[in-house]
């Protein structure tokens, strides 16, 4: 009878043992159990203002009322004043449902969040806006450079341009005709840089990119199309 | 596509402006937005309440009463407004779902008055938003299951058989609602009564009855009267066997009847006693038998046909199965914890009952349920400690939580429910979304047949163009860009599989796909040239003749054959021109094809320009040379 109890005693001591040290460790914060519910609810909602409407207009090419549609539109779909790369994201996406939008979203996001904060807010818009359809040649191909360039570094370089076109070619999805093949997006690519790398240095400048840009004809008609938008 | 991008439409075709650098082509000219562009508020009076909205914010959904032109029916010039004899506190959730994207539910209305509502307004009901779609959808099933129970009740007492069914639907009729005829429902007691009968002789038979002269032994009622049992046995098996055989002769598909629960209860409940028949009275199989007499209780199921609360039971374990499951679950883990502690505590102690693990199981649940047989009890200090902890976790696991377990199954059923509703949607959402995406295809391409990218001459494509909003337009603009960008142009599912069928090793060269392109713009050019507009009848030639001369004119059929197979049937296929476009003075008056089918694949010669319309066969098959004459009434 003795030695039974012995080692009845001996497990009731190692059991309790295991739970006082799960307890120290839960103590020391080493392992919760508690869910993540909370800490959602606490994330406070941050709404943004832009600045008055004289100033945006002196820094843009709007007029007031087309600010104010703008500005409307903007509010309605964001009340929080800001976009973020996903909704930015999941918007694009609505326009290209063939194919897969997102990649190439993240770089326009990115172009457009001039100050490279993770949001978008009513400002970037109507600045990018106002350089895309009311600037001047110059101001629209350094806009489009700067999208170009991923890393901004002031070159874009080969792999930068194929990410792009890779993500332009995306978008297509996959029915397209002809068929897309897999080296598609590298010949558009060498076919760019075969246009716009003047001295060959496998990387293209902005003072290159321009100049080549102002060679072409069609480009330069092309630029003028989208003037009407708004 | 949600409408409510329309206000980031702008916005990504001036993104566009970033894919010029690498246009292999130059970009179709954009499409000029003759509307006025300042915004107007517009009034709406619903029964005399006054709303007032922003233009722009009907137009968001062109393809409802308020976005489209037919808001101009209800238009009151005195007053300039649009009048809707209307609810007008529905009309509040309407407009909002314009305003913001979403319609929302009110939780106080009728489910049916909203209906006709949304069908008024022309909203489809699926738009609804997360937040109200269950309750929507759980109410109009309510509804809807309100709606069929009254008609199946008025249905199902009175309604007289159509006179010229067989004898084979009256009787299943007969069983399957006994109470239409007399003859059915002396049957259906005759059948329950037998099988009260049964169940009581299996009972009975067990009881100890008064032991035979001349023995002390008690002996089961069962032998000593066998002869009588055997016969109620008979009986009863006879008229189980007679209704189970009428019933597969009755049933409309005998496969599903033989399959369903109630027939393999019958089965199940008849079989013993013809298996007892035919085996022997031999010692080694009676053990067996014996079993087998144990399925006899089982016609104690076959009550369910005569009871509509076992049926409702049954249904109801089967559906809460699951969670059944995981309490059984969780409570074997349980068991197993303190069945093994509870064997190693008492490991030591001489003579202990514990002997082994499984041992220890009986222990367990014996004082997890509070039954406490005491047939095993600890010994040990530690057994008698764990023991206790395992006896009040009994009582927690076990007692407490049933009423919450209660509440929990139904929670949990109806959460079930409403995810097997979810995939079901889901599914129905993923349908919508791609034939929206074929749509958007199909309107797509269709867009660009229409040669939409160059201009139109104002009024003859005015009108049937119109029916398309800007917005359309400039998103096919947008898309037309993205095309001329990659030098790829979009198709949809089923060109692409026969593209890549038919295509040989290596791909086309540039060069055949401008030139097919040439062509492509060369086809949709000629209607542009005859400035008329063409009107596809799907899969049916109709052609005209006609009465004066001057305006006699003769067609070339054309058959847009300069791309493969795949492009005209797409054109048959898209059928977004109406033949309300047309003009009011075009009337397709008699047929008559004038000259047989040629075999020939033969491009087609321009049509004469003075043509009030042209019509296109669509056919993608043998007409060629096809003279049709049209005549406008």
């Amino acid at each position: 009878m003795e030695e039974g109890e012995g080692e009845g005693l001996h497990t009731l001591a190692i059991v309790m043992l295991l739970c006082a040290a799960l307890k120290l460790l839960h103590t020391l914060g080493l392992i919760n159990t508690e869910d993540k519910l909370d800490d959602d609810l606490e994330m406070t909602m941050v709404c943004h203002r832009p600045e008055g409407l004289e100033k945006l207009e002196a820094q843009t090419n709007f007029n007031k009322r087309e600010l104010q549609v703008l500005y409307r539109g903007f509010k309605n779909e964001c009340p929080s004043g800001a976009v973020n790369e996903d909704t930015f994201k999941h918007i694009y996406s609505q326009f290209f449902p063939h194919g897969d939008a997102t990649t190439y979203a993240h770089y326009l996001f990115n172009a457009f969040d001039s100050s490279q904060n993770g949001s978008i807010k009513f400002e970037d818009f109507v600045m990018a806006l106002s350089i895309l359809l009311r600037g001047t040649t110059r101001e629209k191909l350094q806009w489009t450079f700067n999208l170009y360039d991923i890393n901004r570094d002031g070159n874009i370089n080969k792999e930068e341009m194929t990410d792009i076109v890779r993500a332009i070619y995306d978008m297509m999805g996959k029915y397209t005709y002809p068929v897309l093949k897999t080296d598609t997006p590298k010949q558009h690519v060498d076919a760019f840089f075969q246009k716009m790398d003047k001295n060959r240095d496998g990387v293209v400048t902005l003072d290159e990119f321009i100049f080549s840009c102002q060679e072409d004809d069609n480009i330069m008609r092309s630029l003028q199309l989208f003037e009407n938008v708004i | 596509m949600a409408a409510g991008v329309a206000t980031w439409l702008p916005f990504a075709r001036a993104a566009a402006v970033g894919w010029l650098p690498l246009a292999k082509k130059t970009m179709p000219k954009p499409p000029v937005d003759k509307k006025s562009r300042s915004d107007e508020i517009l009034f709406v009076n619903v029964s005399g309440l006054r709303f007032q909205t922003w233009k722009n914010t009907l137009d968001r959904y062109p393809d409802t009463l308020l976005g489209s032109s037919e808001k101009e029916f209800f238009y009151n010039e005195d007053t300039q407004e649009y009048f809707f004899d209307r609810d007008p506190e529905m009309f509040r959730h309407i407009l909002n779902f314009y305003r913001t994207g979403k319609l929302h539910y009110p939780r106080h209305e009728c489910i049916q008055a909203f209906d006709e509502e949304l069908a008024f307004y022309g909203i489809v009901p699926e738009i609804i938003g997360d937040c109200c779609m269950e309750e929507y959808r759980d109410r109009k099933k309510e509804n809807q299951e309100r709606l069929a129970e009254d008609t199946e009740a008025g249905e199902a007492t009175d309604a007289p058989l159509p006179p010229d069914s067989t004898a084979r639907e009256r009787l299943w009729r007969a069983f399957e609602n006994p109470h239409t005829s007399t003859m059915a429902l002396v049957f259906y007691y005759v059948t329950g009564f037998f099988i009260a009968v049964s169940v009581i002789a299996n009972v009975v038979e067990t009881v100890p009855c008064r032991p035979l002269k001349g023995s002390t032994k008690d002996l089961p009622c069962g032998e000593k009267y066998s002869l009588a049992f055997f016969c109620m046995d008979t009986a009863c098996v006879l008229i189980f066997t007679f209704e189970y055989l009428m019933r597969l002769f009755a049933a409309p598909s005998r496969c599903k009847f033989m399959r369903s629960v109630m027939s393999v209860i019958d089965v199940v409940a008849i079989m013993p006693y013809y298996i007892g028949l035919v085996m022997p009275e031999n010692e080694d199989v009676s053990g067996a038998f014996v079993t087998l007499r144990v399925f006899r209780v089982f016609r104690i199921f076959k009550f369910s046909r005569h009871s509509q609360g076992l049926r409702i039971l049954g249904y109801t374990l089967k559906s809460c199965a699951s969670e059944l499951g995981f309490l059984l679950f969780s409570l074997t883990m349980a068991i197993i914890i303190f069945a093994t502690v509870m064997f190693y505590a008492e490991k030591g102690t001489k003579g202990t009952n514990f002997t082994s693990i499984p041992a220890s199981f009986w222990y367990t649940i014996v004082t997890m349920t509070t039954l406490g047989y005491g047939d095993m009890v600890p010994n040990t200090i530690a057994g008698k400690i764990f023991g206790s902890i395992c006896s009040l976790s009994g009582v927690l696991v076990i007692a407490l939580p049933v009423p919450v377990i209660v509440s929990n199954f139904s929670r949990i059923y109806h959460q079930n429910q409403r995810a097997d509703k979810m995939r079901a949607q889901q599914k129905v959402r993923l349908a919508r979304i791609r034939m929206a995406k074929k749509g958007t295809t199909n309107a797509f391409l269709q867009y660009k047949e229409d040669g939409g990218l160059q201009d139109h001459d104002g009024d003859n494509s005015a009108l049937c163009v119109k029916n398309r909003s800007s917005f359309e337009h400039q998103h096919h603009h947008l898309l037309h860009c993205l095309e001329k960008t990659t030098n790829h142009e979009f198709t949809d599912e089923l060109t692409y599989s026969e593209m890549c069928m038919t295509e040989s090793v290596g791909y086309r060269t540039s060069r055949s796909t401008s030139l097919s392109s040439q062509q492509g713009v060369a086809t949709s050019c000629c209607p542009r040239r005859a400035k008329r507009r063409a009107i596809r009848l799907a899969n049916s030639t109709v052609s005209v003749s006609r009465g004066s001369v001057q305006e006699l004119d003769t067609l070339q059929i054309q058959k847009c054959s300069a791309r493969p197979q795949s492009r005209s049937s797409l054109n048959a296929r898209t059928e977004d021109l109406k033949l309300n476009c047309e003009d009011r003075d075009f009337t397709a008056a008699i047929i008559s094809i004038p000259t047989p089918p040629a075999n020939t694949p033969d491009e087609s010669l321009p049509p004469s320009p003075a043509m009030p319309g042209i019509l296109r066969n669509s056919r993608s098959g043998s007409y060629a040379h096809e003279t049709v004459k049209i005549s406008s009434l």
